[in-house]
């Protein structure tokens, strides 16, 4: 039997791609480190960022003059479906679980998720789903029904084409992988810290995965539910969303929308969670508030699962249940606002460090409240069924999910990206690459909320030459063009720095939190030995154990907002 | 104590699903011409004895694990071959009502009362058989001697989700059968 090739143990911490020797490819497919896994979620999701972005320029395309007819209208519904659908469930969610697979254990003092190969399986499965939802287009026809799929569009006499249950079945592996990765944050987060951190240690990253994990057991089953349902209808012939059978097309929205809006707060909550390590590093001071920050992130979960009917206002579902949802819609802002709140007074008084991560925490602040002002608006009803399903709806959507998700998930690459890889992305370039990808953002997203105001549907393939639109459509299309262009820079910078990018320090930035300590990347093993945790700032402490934490007087504990700065210790 | 917490966090997020699926029979159900059929074409009796057989086989397996927390490997081993015994009756039995129901052509695309019953009960359904796979490798593992010497969570773990699926068939059973049944009976 010494044929087998069994696969031997890694030497490497990041292994190469080589397909010739057993240290390359193979390591990865067989990788059950959780620090090899997040790089490759992280991957999967830049690779599907590429993909849905060549998508939705396409669609730019067709939307850049009026009267166009460069897509096929058929083409176009596929289009911006997939675009929809995998930027949502196969580049936000992998690249949140790339962050949290990677980071979760490092910032506990762990050296392994607690199931390794459950971890495996979460990705793999994940992959799996993406692939399964992209193989429609060979198979006959991508989902062509809209990322949200609604009722009766999905059934099988609207959409005769295979992609709705490539659609189906893909996004139930994805679920699964989930699913099954959250349970084993939770376990690692509660049963895996090293001895003495405490819940009230625990980095708040580490906090808002606890929470979202919880939100995603608590949401994803109400997806899958649906989806079922939906293959069942579409394959066995099921009535439950077609109104002929006597189903109810309803139903498929409320389920979906109580999956689909907690949806949004899973993928900005990781965000909230990065943010917060991210301001007080290059604040130079603690976070303002550290038990407002969890408890609103607890509090914007609970309300996640409140909200669910403002996605459906115009359904007619009368004005009791349609004012009762406004108001715990326009709750749900309260602790959105607190958390702002939170990092502003972080950054109030503080000695503040522009780096590329910290300008994408900056630009949030503003284009993050830009989105949740516009978000409020719809949580007036009557504003709703003026504005729904116009272009103003597009514009709210991207900015939560570029200006709050994307703009973190930037924030945290440059952020923890020396740690990954050992090297440091180049400055000047990265500064290029912010400024170029807020530009084409803004001009991207902001023209649509004229255009919605002005009554352009989404959705359509063209639209006649009315005034003001072709020129708002243009300037939208020639924004997606710079943002394209500013992604490839960023690609550009990243596969540069991973090949002779400047070497990193263990700690680059002078930060707070366990990762830090060990080398950059990290080895196999990713601690020999803990510093002692005392603080929600163990690094720091053990830096300047003069001025540690858990050393201060009780008085100067109190008055946590007044910290002086830490380039100044002495307030002198 | 982290696998029990993980069975725990599993059949938590099942019983998300399982309540997605209850929310959706029981918005049917209040269509009009539902509830008739659904008395029409269940048996209320059958179906209850062999309901019979799968909450005692719950019972059965808290036996196996308390015998396998006090060592007592021949009582672990015959506790474990009832538990399976007892999970393949309910198994049989709801074959039986399947057949029975679509040879009276109520069949998953007949009506929306067979698109939501044999939903229900059908994800209920693969729920036990994958607890009984998953049974049998524990059973066989116990014939084998793996866990002659070992403090394995195994059946403490195996146990959560054997409970949960029994008590899921608890808020079935009242929905689907009993509830119309006593609806049935006083009108």
């Amino acid at each position: 039997m010494s044929d087998i090739n069994f696969i031997p143990e890694p030497e490497e911490p990041i292994p190469s791609l080589s397909v010739s020797n057993n240290q390359g490819i193979l390591q990865w497919i067989s990788s059950v480190d959780h620090k090899q896994i997040g790089i490759m979620y992280l991957w999967l999701s830049v690779l599907f960022l590429v993909i849905a972005g060549i998508e939705i320029l396409l669609v730019r395309l067709q939307l850049a003059i009026p009267n166009n007819h460069f897509l096929a209208p058929e083409v176009y519904n596929q289009l911006f479906t997939m675009h929809g659908t995998t930027m949502i469930f196969f580049v936000a969610m992998p690249a949140i679980f790339g962050f949290t697979t990677y980071l979760v254990p490092l910032m506990i003092g762990a050296n392994d998720m607690a199931f390794p190969r459950l971890n495996a399986f979460s990705f793999w499965t994940t992959f799996f789903g993406g692939s399964l939802l992209y193989f429609s287009f060979l198979a006959g026809g991508a989902p062509d029904a809209g990322w949200f799929n609604y009722a009766p569009l999905n059934e099988y006499n609207y959409s005769s084409s295979p992609g709705i249950d490539y659609y189906c079945s893909g996004l139930l592996f994805a679920g699964i992988g989930t699913l099954t990765a959250s349970v084993n944050f939770i376990v690692t987060i509660l049963h895996y810290r090293v001895l003495p951190m405490s819940l009230k240690q625990l980095p708040l990253f580490v906090w808002m995965i606890l929470i979202n994990s919880f939100l995603v057991l608590a949401a994803f089953p109400s997806l899958n539910a649906a989806l079922a349902m939906l293959l069942l209808d579409r394959q066995l012939h099921a009535h439950f969303f077609s109104a002929a059978g006597g189903g109810s097309a309803i139903l498929w929205q409320h389920l979906f929308w109580l999956f689909g809006h907690p949806e949004v707060y899973i993928v900005i909550l990781p965000i909230f969670g990065i943010f917060s390590e991210v301001f007080p590093v290059f604040s130079r001071k603690p976070i303002f508030g550290y038990g407002m920050v969890v408890g609103s992130g607890v509090a914007i979960a609970l309300l996640a699962f409140g909200v669910w009917i403002h996605h459906m206002f115009a359904t007619g579902l009368g004005n009791t249940v349609n004012s009762f949802f406004a108001a715990s819609s326009l709750l749900i802002g309260i602790p959105t606002g607190v958390k702002i709140f939170n990092w502003l007074a972080t950054m109030h008084g503080g000695a503040i460090r522009f780096s590329v991560s910290m300008l994408f925490a900056i630009a949030f602040l503003i284009e993050f409240t830009i989105g949740g002002l516009s978000g409020i608006s719809f949580a007036i009803v009557p504003i709703d069924w003026q504005l729904t399903d116009t272009y103003y709806v597009v514009a709210h959507l991207h900015f939560v999910f570029i200006g709050g998700t994307l703009f973190g998930l930037l924030s945290g690459l440059f952020y923890w990206f020396p740690k990954m890889s050992g090297r440091l992305p180049d400055p000047r370039l990265s500064k290029w690459f912010f400024w170029l990808f807020v530009a084409g953002f803004n001009i991207t997203f902001l023209v649509q909320h004229a255009l919605g105001a002005m009554g352009m549907p989404r959705r359509v393939y063209t639209y006649p030459d009315l005034p003001g639109w072709g020129i708002l459509n243009l300037i939208s299309t020639i924004g997606a063009f710079l943002m394209a262009g500013s992604v490839g820079l960023l690609v550009f910078i990243l596969v540069r720095a991973i090949k002779k990018g400047a070497v990193a320090s263990p700690d680059a930035w002078d930060a707070n939190t366990l990762e830090w300590t060990t080398s950059s990347p990290p080895g196999l093993k990713n601690f020999d030995r803990v510093i002692p945790v005392k603080s929600t700032r163990p690094f720091r402490d053990y830096k300047r154990p003069e001025d540690a934490d858990w050393n201060r007087p009780e008085g100067a504990r109190k008055h946590e907002g007044k910290y002086i700065p830490q380039n100044n210790p002495h307030g002198k | 104590m982290e696998n029990k917490l993980m069975v725990k966090l599993v059949v938590g997020t099942e019983a998300m699903f399982f309540l997605a699926l209850i929310m959706a029979y029981i918005y049917f159900s209040l269509l009009p011409g539902f509830t008739s059929r659904q008395a029409d074409h269940l048996d209320i009796r059958s179906t209850a004895i062999f309901s019979a057989f799968l909450f005692s086989s719950s019972f059965t397996f808290w036996r196996a694990e308390t015998n396998f927390k006090k060592g007592k490997m021949t009582r672990l081993k015959g506790w474990l071959l009832l538990t399976l015994a007892l999970g393949l009756v309910f198994l049989v039995g709801q074959g039986t009502e399947y057949a029975r129901l679509l040879k009276e052509n109520v069949s998953i695309s007949s009506s929306l009362f067979g698109t939501s019953f044999f939903t229900l009960t059908g994800f209920h359904g693969l729920h036990v058989l994958v607890g009984l796979v998953v049974i049998s490798i524990v059973t066989t593992l116990t014939f084998m001697g793996d866990y002659d010497r070992s403090s394995s969570s195994v059946f403490g773990t195996v146990g959560i989700y054997w409970h949960f699926v029994d008590i899921v068939w608890l808020f079935v059973f009242s929905i689907v059968y009993v509830l119309p049944h006593l609806h049935k009976i006083t009108t």
